[in-house]
């Protein structure tokens, strides 16, 4: 009887949530296996110069344009103030910042965690969700349509289900005494204050988002795979601070991943009946290093922002 | 009975303070400092701040005040290097300073054209801009400077609105060192990988989007 209650319960709570359907409820990190000889060249998407002037020209182009400015041409699914290529650099094209050549061709994907397969467009659906704390436009809508042609254009003579090097952020080794927030906050106010703002908060033109917000209501959701210090820090030791990446060590770039992820953001929309330890136990203790539902400076994580 | 005088006294004078120091700055820039070295800056930057180009000499109106008043510092720090401004820099106190940049920052700006990321671009200036130029780590311009070129907060500067000549002037200045105060040498880096051809390119790209505004 108790089953069945909460079974109907869950289906109440479903389908009056029918908007925040989760559309890739696996986030955790890929393996990284992929890897080349020094001096071989990463795989090279096309130039844009080169594309037809034709309606598959026009439908890649549309999908560049919502990559890279995704808040004016994708504002009804974008809930906060990124835009995709703040996380995929150079338009999506660059090798060790999750380029989209990396990762067309891998879909559709089999995540042997839960047993399910994934489609590419079920993998943006996930982006919006999660990284721009959004809600997921349909699967044929012309959103997807137009990223799904950029990305296929991009990965244009990209090997199918092989991984390719440069496909992810290159992991980068926790510090061997671990992370320290404290550092954290002193190498964020001298390397990322100037673009990002004194709290995290980004910096607009106008009312327009020109550095994205780094956490608060703005930012990407406890969900996103960027809120895992390892994920993060793997990011911002290849691209940050924007043009000079590679320049913060290591560990620098744990410290201040660490500080980032220790501010409190939106909600994951996953949670789990509503509690945070819940939704840790069944989608953050596993995945990779993150404080969700931890303790940091005496107060809980997860608890999510309005 | 005497409760409320204060607070009224005290709004007053606050009124009085912020109308001395709007009409100080404002005076500052039509008829300079107190020190005849500190000269009437609207005499090279034009009587609406909107600049000289045949000269050089930069738009100052609508800068942030945050902004301009660093730059004159390091004129003064030698951290950026102008035997122009230097003197001047040197001759304004530091309450000049602060009513000055606070008059540019609010004289109007030119009308800008906003372009954004999303357009497509053509010619090595915009490409510059909008793209980068990632194989030498060049990020797109706009992701710094923001649509168009607009300018974003008290670190990065308005390209939009200036004249290519002052532009390529500074791409120059951070090339060869005689620039160098921007915050962790975020600018300078970018210029030493530049082309000359992108140099210039990109100093007609910006300077270009006002005119393109100007003349609808």
């Amino acid at each position: 009887m108790k089953a069945v209650i909460s079974a109907l319960l869950a289906m109440t709570v479903g389908g009056s949530l029918q908007a925040a359907e989760i559309s890739m409820d696996d986030q955790s990190q890929l393996t990284q296996k992929a890897s080349k000889t020094a001096g071989e060249p990463y795989f090279q998407p096309p130039q844009e110069r080169d594309l037809p002037a034709n309606a598959y020209g026009e439908l890649v182009e549309q999908g560049r344009a919502i990559f890279v400015d995704t808040q004016k041409y994708a504002a009804e699914y974008v809930g906060n103030g990124m835009n995709c290529t703040n996380c995929h650099t150079e338009q999506g094209r660059k090798a060790n910042s999750a380029p989209l050549w990396g990762a067309y061709p891998m879909y559709p994907a089999y995540r042997k965690k839960n047993d399910k397969v994934n489609s590419y467009a079920e993998r943006m659906q996930g982006c919006f969700q999660f990284s721009m704390n959004g809600t997921p436009p349909a699967a044929d809508s012309h959103v997807i349509n137009a990223l799904t042609a950029y990305s296929y254009w991009l990965s244009t003579g990209a090997p199918t289900g092989q991984e390719l090097p440069g496909r992810a952020y290159p992991e980068v080794p926790q510090p061997k005494d671990g992370f320290d927030i404290a550092k954290g906050r002193q190498i964020y106010a001298e390397q990322c204050a100037v673009c990002h703002g004194d709290n995290g908060q980004g910096q607009k033109a106008g009312d327009v988002y020109v550095f994205p917000p780094l956490w608060g209501r703005d930012s990407f959701n406890w969900g996103a795979g960027m809120h895992r210090i390892n994920t993060a820090a793997a990011f911002i030791k290849e691209s940050m601070p924007l043009g000079k990446g590679g320049t913060l060590s290591g560990d620098e770039a744990w410290h201040v991943a660490a500080y980032m992820n220790s501010h409190e953001r939106p909600q994951d929309p996953r949670l789990v009946e509503g509690s945070v330890e819940k939704t840790r136990l069944r989608y953050h203790a596993n995945d990779g290093v993150n404080l969700y539902g931890q303790k940091v400076d005496g107060v809980v994580l997860g608890q999510g922002i309005e | 009975m005497t409760f409320p005088r204060w607070p009224l006294a005290g709004v007053a004078a606050l009124l009085l303070a912020m109308q001395a120091q709007a009409a100080d700055g404002q005076k500052i820039y039509t008829q300079g400092g107190a020190n005849p070295a500190a000269m009437a800056c609207g005499t090279c930057h034009g009587a609406d701040g909107r600049g000289m180009a045949a000269g050089g000499f930069p738009r100052l109106a609508g800068l942030a005040a945050g902004y301009s008043a660093k730059q004159l510092e390091d004129f003064r720090s030698g951290s950026r290097a102008n035997p122009i401004m230097q003197p001047i820099a040197a001759a304004l106190s530091d309450e000049e300073i602060q009513a000055v940049t606070a008059a540019l920052a609010a004289m109007p700006a030119p009308p800008m054209a906003g372009v954004g990321r999303g357009e497509k671009a053509e010619g090595a200036g915009e490409v510059l801009a909008l793209r980068g130029a990632w194989e030498r780590n060049i990020p797109e311009c706009v992701a710094c400077h923001g649509p168009g070129g607009v300018g974003v907060g008290e670190s990065f500067p308005p390209l939009a609105g200036q004249s290519a000549q002052y532009l390529r002037a500074q791409l120059e200045a951070w090339r060869q060192g005689t620039r160098k105060n921007d915050p962790n040498d975020l600018m300078g880096h970018i210029a030493r990988s530049m082309t000359d051809v992108e140099v210039q390119a990109a100093s007609d790209y910006f300077a270009g989007l006002e005119l393109k505004e100007a003349s609808q």
